[in-house]
């Protein structure tokens, strides 16, 4: 395996490992946290749950976009 | 882990997994992945009316990564993407209400079954023989990564040349005059096929966007991923009044998407358009092949 190809999947894989830890603890706050108000939501508010639905699958999408960029970013920048 | 919405319980594991290569499929091709999503969700027990509103809630998330990354580099037409959306959104309707009209009929399985096979077969079929020929042009062995040219090119320039009012311009993917009709058109046809197969039907937009429109396939499949997030919301929204979400399960598959839709955007840079749409000929394979499946062995996956 060339050293730059090497370099990069060590980097991946320290990328995928912080982000894994990240998202573990995440899944326990949203899903505790928020479960039994989205289940609640879902059952009497359907048109806010909908709106909620989207909201927070957009918000998740650019947080988790901006948090990889930024770790890809930390890990070039030490491997540099 | 137990989702109280769907009231399925389901590993949290698998359905970052599921995310994680969907994420990668959809960031490449610019496709939603539903019918790998769709039979992956039934495969664990959720109930088809979930796994299809789940999907499309998670489809939202997962484009708005990619295309977020395209548009990083340089590969969304934002004109093009909300023009597009219009026409996804009225087929989309259309497709629906074909669907409402067979269920009536009585034989809505049969016929979207053969549809979908036909239509998945020729999509793959065009593909590869356009791609190949393409690709044994001296042009297309030529041309280096990021570059595009298609066999098919003398027939997209005569579309290009019906001039039926209004005209418009795309700058940002490099197309002079088209009739606002005909996108209006590949787009709703996409659409159609969206509401009438199910998914985001990126699967038909994308090909139709590089062949009929006449877009670089780097930025179709960018532009395709920005359309994708308007008329899935859509469609979210819709099936989420309904019941059909269970947002729960579409965040914790999305938190896999989110790094494999990257993956998938970036690795776009690597290769040529012909390559690219060579790569994809499996995809409509597999749908055509579940199809098959579900319609010989009488199961649903």
């Amino acid at each position: 395996m060339k050293p730059a190809t090497a370099k990069t999947l060590r980097a991946f894989a320290f990328e995928l490992a912080i982000y894994g830890l990240l998202v573990t603890g995440y899944f326990f706050l949203v899903l505790h946290l928020l479960g039994g108000w989205l289940y609640e939501l879902e059952i009497h508010h359907r048109y806010t749950y909908a709106g909620v639905a989207i909201l927070l699958i957009i918000g998740q999408a650019v947080v988790l976009e901006s948090l990889t960029t930024f770790l890809l970013r930390l890990i070039r920048g030490r491997s540099e | 882990m137990f989702f109280p919405i769907s009231g399925a319980h389901i590993s949290p594991i698998y359905l970052v997994i599921v995310g994680f290569l969907i994420g990668i499929l959809g960031g490449f091709f610019g496709v939603g992945g539903s019918f790998i999503a769709g039979p992956a969700l039934r495969l664990v027990g959720l109930d088809w009316n979930f796994a299809v509103g789940t999907d499309l809630a998670h489809i939202v998330g997962k484009s708005v990564v990619a295309a977020k990354r395209h548009r990083a580099l340089g590969n969304v037409d934002l004109r093009l993407g909300f023009i597009m959306a219009f026409g996804t959104i009225a087929g989309a309707e259309a497709g629906a209400q074909l669907i409402q009209m067979l269920k009536r009929a009585g034989n809505v399985n049969f016929v979207v079954s053969i549809v979908s096979i036909a239509v998945y077969l020729s999509i793959s079929t065009f593909m590869i023989w356009e791609s190949r020929k393409t690709l044994s042009s001296r042009k297309g062995r030529r041309q280096r990564k990021g570059a595009d040219h298609s066999a098919f090119k003398p027939v997209t320039r005569s579309i290009q040349r019906l001039k039926i009012w209004p005209m418009i311009s795309l700058p940002t993917s490099g197309v002079k005059g088209i009739s606002l009709w005909m996108i209006l058109l590949v787009a709703f046809v996409g659409g159609f096929f969206g509401g009438f197969l199910g998914g985001g039907a990126g699967y038909i937009r994308m090909p139709s966007m590089v062949y009929v429109l006449g877009i670089p396939t780097h930025l179709a499949v960018g532009t395709d991923l920005f359309e994708i997030i308007i008329s899935a919301s859509y469609g979210t929204f819709s099936h989420a009044i309904k019941g059909n979400v269970d947002i729960l399960i579409a965040l914790v598959m999305h938190t896999g998407a989110a790094i494999g839709a990257q993956i998938g955007a970036i690795s776009t840079q690597y290769f040529t358009g012909p390559k690219i749409r060579l790569a994809f000929v499996p995809l409509p394979l597999i749908g055509a092949a579940i199809v098959i499946y579900t319609m010989v062995s009488g199961h649903k996956l």
